[in-house]
């Protein structure tokens, strides 16, 4: 499998399916673990990290959790493929800007991501549309279980598994769900459910995690802590408690847009279609605010011209990497725009 | 987005409190660590901060030597991982146990002992060890909140698992 096959797929995160798929895109789970006998990844020479590498890629491809898998080496790597991981939500910006020996071993669905040589040695993660934490549980405490077999991990008694950063430290879990919450941003709700996450110790961010601002109303919410409280424990209270309420505040905040203000409401979507159908340069930024919009004109009945999986083949295609690998070449910002402009007219072409 | 304190008009508030009136009306209200101690509002005593620790650092109070400890593993200092945020190898966890506690505590909400998984294939013991602990630690928070009822049941719960 290349990168080029993956281009083909839809990508996990946009199957627009799974529980709860009218507000969670996606739910991912992340494990960080460390090779035993090696220094920490910032205090590893190049000879070490290489090592690491080939000893984790070997040890993830002979794991049943794997047997359909690819190992890909990032070092040599061109970097627009690094970054259609990264929009493919496969490997983090961290793992695809960092210099020096790395990889990532991914299955062919893409739900299953070996991150090698990241701020951690490992970084496990088990990807899935919809709301599907527990799931994600079993696959990928699976497959940290078949690694555990094969290479020794850094692990202590008392404080569990160990990290290059102490806030990793114990589990190493993040459990991180995508939610699109237009109307909670709409109202101005948002700011309750931000405050809230901090009294939770949740963190909020943007479509890409740590750094960036959420872009089309699409937001992150992970836990902090790893410490102190089992797997189990983290998942069960973020999966069954947190986020189904995030999702009923968003749908009471749905259907008060539709009982109050519907006008306003009909007119973001339908600005949204027209815009998108008729620019002739646009942003990947823009372009999502719009497609944000129209998800929301989707899931509140109000857009019958599309269905989410049709709105969500308009989302990978035109994030700018996988733009620019479709064409074949790196090109500037306005030309990406222009491309990118004329991909969704076409698209969006038939639909009067 | 830092919100004023509405005692003092001084300082940022850290302390958010939601109010509920005999009316039923909540109120909320923005203080600051000293006017909410002032309120007589808990507020949690600090553990030592990173910021504080760095400034015992920076004014080597005999604490010079602490943050040039190096790590006999890795060649790591304590320095080195205040500067980066990151530690040189897994021995740092030891070589560095008393300067990294508070800050650990502090990241990681006061807790100190992982009650999770163990690496390799379901170790029985283990994992009955994890449970005991969360157990006994779950025991301790019910007896400090003064629920004897859920206190008993736990008693009772860690006396079976002891036995088996």
């Amino acid at each position: 499998m290349t990168i080029d096959d993956l281009m083909l797929q839809r990508g996990e995160w946009l199957q627009g399916t799974g529980p709860m798929s009218d507000v969670v895109i996606s739910s991912r789970i992340r494990l960080a673990r460390n090779l035993a006998n090696y220094p920490f990844r910032n205090r590893a020479g190049e000879s070490d990290l290489a090592e690491i590498l080939r000893t984790v890629s070997e040890a993830a491809l002979s794991c049943r959790s794997c047997k359909d898998a690819t190992a890909l080496d990032l070092d040599p790597a061109d970097p627009l493929d690094r970054q259609v991981l990264v929009e493919r939500h496969l490997i983090s910006r961290q793992l695809a800007d960092a210099p020096g020996p790395r990889g990532v071993v991914v299955t062919r669905g893409e739900t299953l991501a070996v991150m090698i040589n990241e701020e951690d040695h490992v970084r496990l993660q088990a990807l899935r549309s919809g709301l599907q934490i527990m799931t994600l549980w079993g696959e990928i405490n699976a497959l940290d279980d078949e690694l555990a077999e094969r290479v020794e991990f850094a692990f202590d008694g008392q404080l569990g598994y160990l990290t290059a950063c102490p806030t990793n430290l114990g589990t190493g879990i993040r459990v991180s769900v995508m939610l699109h919450l237009p109307a909670l941003k709409l109202t101005n709700e948002i700011v309750r459910v931000a405050r809230a996450a901090e009294e939770l110790r949740l963190a909020i961010r943007g479509l890409y995690g740590e750094g960036t601002d959420a872009v089309g109303d699409f937001y992150q919410i992970s836990n902090q802590t790893t410490l102190g409280k089992s797997e189990e424990e983290i998942i069960e209270e973020f999966g069954e408690s947190i986020i189904p309420r995030v999702v009923e505040y968003e749908r009471a905040a749905r259907q008060a847009l539709i009982e109050k203000r519907p006008v306003q409401l009909d007119d973001r979507i339908w600005r949204a279609f027209g815009n998108l159908r008729t620019a002739r340069i646009i942003s990947s930024e823009e372009t999502l605010l719009h497609l944000s919009h129209l998800r929301l004109g989707i899931a509140t009945g109000r857009f019958p011209k599309m269905d989410v999986k049709e709105l969500n083949d308009l989302i990978m295609p035109t994030q700018p990497a996988h733009l620019q690998k479709r064409t074949g070449r790196t090109m500037s910002g306005e030309e990406r725009g222009a491309l990118r402009a004329a991909f969704l007219r076409e698209r969006l072409h038939h639909l009067n | 987005m830092a919100i004023p304190c509405q005692a003092c008009e001084k300082n940022s508030a850290c302390v958010h409190l939601t109010d509920i009136r005999p009316s039923g009306e909540a109120v909320e209200r923005h203080l600051c660590e000293s006017c909410a101690m002032k309120e007589g509002v808990a507020v949690k005593p600090h553990t030592m901060s990173a910021t504080v620790l760095e400034e015992f650092i920076k004014q080597g109070l005999g604490l010079k030597s602490l943050a040039e400890r190096v790590c006999p593993q890795c060649g790591a200092s304590f320095k080195d991982f205040h500067e980066q945020g990151l530690l040189g190898c897994p021995y740092d966890y030891t070589a560095f146990a008393d300067l990294l506690k508070p800050i650990i505590e502090k990241a990681q909400e006061g807790a100190a002992r992982h009650t999770g998984k163990t690496p390799g294939p379901s170790d029985e013991n283990a994992r009955r060890q994890a449970t005991l602990s969360r157990l006994q630690r779950s025991l301790k928070q019910a007896v400090e909140a003064e629920q004897y009822e859920a206190a008993a049941r736990l008693r009772d719960e860690i006396r079976t698992l002891e036995e088996r």
